[in-house]
């Protein structure tokens, strides 16, 4: 049996990484690609098709190709990449209306497979230390990408009802991070200097690129519908992550950091939007046993190894005292090593 | 004794400041270049030639006490050396500073005895250790777990800050310490008290010193809404009291602590010391009824005098958010040394562990059986309070 997939949201580079990917994948025919812009770089065995999921369009692709598996990737959490916050909005909601609408009008349709992410679970400090799937945010998001993530999951839950021949698997991902992903967290790490909210530490894991598309290509293969978390094993503080990285780093109280980060959005060098201060502030755990017992996924990498990697495509910190400090520390002794050999 | 050091004080004679400048001050100047004093030193120089013949001349009694007193001064004679000895720079102040001349032997060997003192015989991997430890926490090469506890920092940094404050400060007893298993989850429920919560990591502290196992705390979302506190509160283990996370550490196999009285314990005035206020609803144990582990009631003496909570400013609560502001006998009148604790004398003790292994676990949904267990835990905590209470001398021994 062939199969035909259609990927959204394909201009960007993860998306663009995972169709190229699965197009390699035995078992899928064709892959479709769809997005407003035509995707940069190498598309492999991809076909594109510009098509805007804002319009019905979108349901005479699926028509006309013959789609059996939806893919849907096209939710961006940044408004600068899309031009502004009602752009951004209108590509998350009203995109993910119309791509659903098309769907439940195309028999052909079989499988869909939507990337959300773990931000709809907030992060306050009011938190449970680790979320399952049953649960929700503490406080419903009342803006932002957030709120955007808790709508499009709401679409989904409505169009699993409406056409419950449909097997339907959301899956909520930690942030990812790779040497090639471009994201609020990465452009966070990689600022020069990077502002840490006094008086807290957030409990962190991420998800390496890599693992991103063998979860996606697991979830279109495997057949399980229902909702999972993904993440790497294990946790990383936000001050260890950045003690990782060698990143300078200036602890300023929430609110400041709050202004700054629209200083710095309004500058194109990060993008801070509130939810992620509150994520910076306190932090989020999410359970992935779920992942492993009813999914029987895998990931490659842990959080720590999936953060190494994007650590070392970085260049090193040329800060005086960030390289003073890691020369200290490359003088004390590894106790992992013979014990002895240094002197007071 | 001939070629004894001269030890320098003040400018040796020599007109100035005492400082090494070889320029002298004004004053100086107007003493010393004056040519009459010049005279003078020549006269005292060329005494003791005269003085040969005239001994010659005296009779021997007088020889005899001159005998005596130039052998009771005998220093008399080094004055002669240092002419002979070569001249030394002027001493300059940063000669005499308190480290000066110390060698760089000495300050090893002084270092060396210092570790020697602090970590024993053992100094060397001590120290090795330490600086191994120094090296990952730079690194950030370390691990937390899903609450974000560290060990590493816990047991090496707070553990240790909090330990003399544990033994010297209030002198914690324990008692039943053998009711705490050894592994295996359990769930110590304990009465709460003292304004600030010492009586949780006073606690903490005698179960990791007696049993060797980590308590872990569940605390208010206040807690960790604060800064710094909620970054310490989650890097020392403990996480947000709430059914969710409870049984996830339970089911882990730790050794959970609980305040079931929370805000209305802790803050309550000091007229009603040793009562137990309401066990909030019961979810502890439910907790520990849908894990099976045993419940540990745990009574805690001596905390509630540490802070006398006199009065409440419940306007400036508000205003800030918090469940009180105390007023003690202290604080805020005098103001940062109104934060120091009463050295009250502390007594712990763990009670019988009440199972609920063999109580089925559906039982959690039948609230008639959990509120009968609350009541059970309650009112074991407060005999134990009673009869701790009766045995106690004074608050302070």
């Amino acid at each position: 049996m062939g199969r035909v997939a259609l990927v959204t949201g394909v201009s960007r580079d993860l998306g663009r990484r995972f169709a190229r990917c699965l197009a390699a994948t035995d078992g899928i025919d064709r892959v479709i690609g769809v997005d407003v812009v035509p995707p940069r770089g190498d598309v492999g065995a991809m076909s594109f098709i510009r098509a805007d999921i804002r319009t019905p369009v979108i349901a005479k692709v699926i028509a006309k190709e013959d789609v059996d598996t939806v893919v849907h990737m096209s939710v961006i959490a940044t408004p600068g990449s899309a031009g502004g916050r009602g752009t951004m909005k209108e590509l998350n909601v009203i995109g993910t209306m119309q791509l659903l609408a098309a769907c439940q009008k195309a028999p052909s349709v079989q499988h869909l497979v939507v990337k959300s992410t773990s931000t709809v679970y907030g992060a306050s400090s009011r938190d449970p230390a680790m979320f399952t799937e049953e649960m929700g945010p503490r406080r419903n998001p009342r803006s932002g990408f957030s709120k955007d993530a808790a709508e499009i999951e709401g679409y989904v839950r409505g169009f699993a009802r409406r056409r419950p021949d449909v097997r339907v698997t959301l899956l909520r991902l930690a942030n990812v991070v790779g040497p090639h992903v471009v994201s609020p967290m990465t452009s966070y790490f990689r600022l020069p200097v990077v502002p840490t909210v006094l008086g807290y530490d957030a409990r962190m894991q991420f998800v390496h690129q890599d693992d991103l598309d063998r979860v996606l290509r697991h979830a279109v293969l495997a057949d399980v519908p229902g909702t999972f978390n993904i993440a790497g094993d294990g946790f990383l503080m936000l001050s260890q992550a950045l003690r990782r990285l060698q990143r300078a780093t200036v602890p300023l109280p929430g609110f400041a950091v709050g202004q700054l980060g629209s200083v710095l959005r309004q500058a194109r060098l990060a993008d801070f939007s509130p939810e992620q201060l509150s994520f910076l502030t306190f932090g989020r755990g999410i359970d992935t046993t779920r992942m492993r017992t009813e999914l029987g996924f895998e990931p490659d990498y842990t959080t720590a190894e999936a953060f190494a990697d994007f650590a070392s495509s970085m260049p090193a910190s040329s800060r005086i005292s960030e390289r003073a400090l890691a020369g200290l520390a490359d003088l004390l002794p590894d106790d992992r090593g013979p014990v002895g050999a240094t002197r007071g | 004794m001939a070629d004894a050091e001269i030890i320098p004080i003040g400018t040796r004679g020599r007109p100035g400041r005492g400082t090494g400048s070889p320029k002298p001050s004004s004053a100086a100047r107007s003493l010393a270049a004056k040519p009459a004093p010049k005279a003078a030193s020549k006269g005292a120089a060329t005494k003791p030639r005269r003085a040969t013949p005239r001994r010659t001349s005296k009779p021997a009694a007088v020889d005899a006490i001159e005998q005596v007193t130039t052998e009771a001064v005998p220093p008399a004679a080094p004055p002669s050396a240092p002419p002979s000895a070569p001249p030394r720079p002027a001493a300059t102040t940063a000669d005499r500073g308190p480290l000066a001349g110390i060698a760089p032997d000495v300050w090893l060997s002084m270092l060396q005895g210092a570790a020697r003192e602090v970590w024993g015989e053992q100094w060397e991997p001590q120290l090795a250790q330490l600086l191994a430890v120094l090296r990952r926490r730079l690194t950030g090469d370390y691990e937390v777990d899903e609450f974000g506890f560290d060990p590493e920092v816990t047991e090496k940094l707070t553990l240790a800050l909090l330990r003399p404050i544990a033994e010297k400060w209030f002198r914690v007893e324990v008692r039943g310490i053998e009711n705490i298993p050894a592994e295996g989850g359990a769930l110590i429920v304990s009465n709460h008290s003292g304004t600030v919560p010492l009586d949780a990591l006073m606690t903490t502290v005698a179960v990791h010193d007696n049993t060797g196992r980590f308590l872990r705390l569940l605390g208010a979302d206040l807690v960790f809404r604060m800064p710094f506190i909620g970054e310490m509160a989650r890097r020392g283990g403990a996480t947000l009291a709430c059914n969710e996370d409870a049984e996830r550490m339970l089911r882990r196999g730790d050794l959970v602590g609980v305040w079931p009285e929370g805000f209305k314990g802790i803050g309550k005035p000091f007229s009603q010391r040793y009562k137990l206020q309401r066990f909030g609803r019961g979810g502890f144990v439910g907790a520990a009824l849908r894990t099976g582990v045993p419940i540990i009631p745990l009574s805690v003496v001596g905390a509630e005098e540490t802070y006398p909570l006199v009065g409440n400013i419940p306007s400036l609560a508000r205003l800030l958010g918090v469940p009180y502001i105390p007023v003690t006998p202290f604080f805020p009148w005098l103001g940062p040394l109104g934060l120091v604790p009463l050295p009250s004398k502390w007594l712990l003790e763990f009670g019988e562990p009440i199972r609920t292994d063999e109580i089925d676990a559906g039982a959690a949904d039948d609230p008639m059986l959990v509120f009968h267990l609350t009541d059970q835990v309650r009112e074991t905590i407060q005999q134990t309070l009673y009869n701790l209470l009766m045995k106690r001398e004074s608050v302070w021994r």
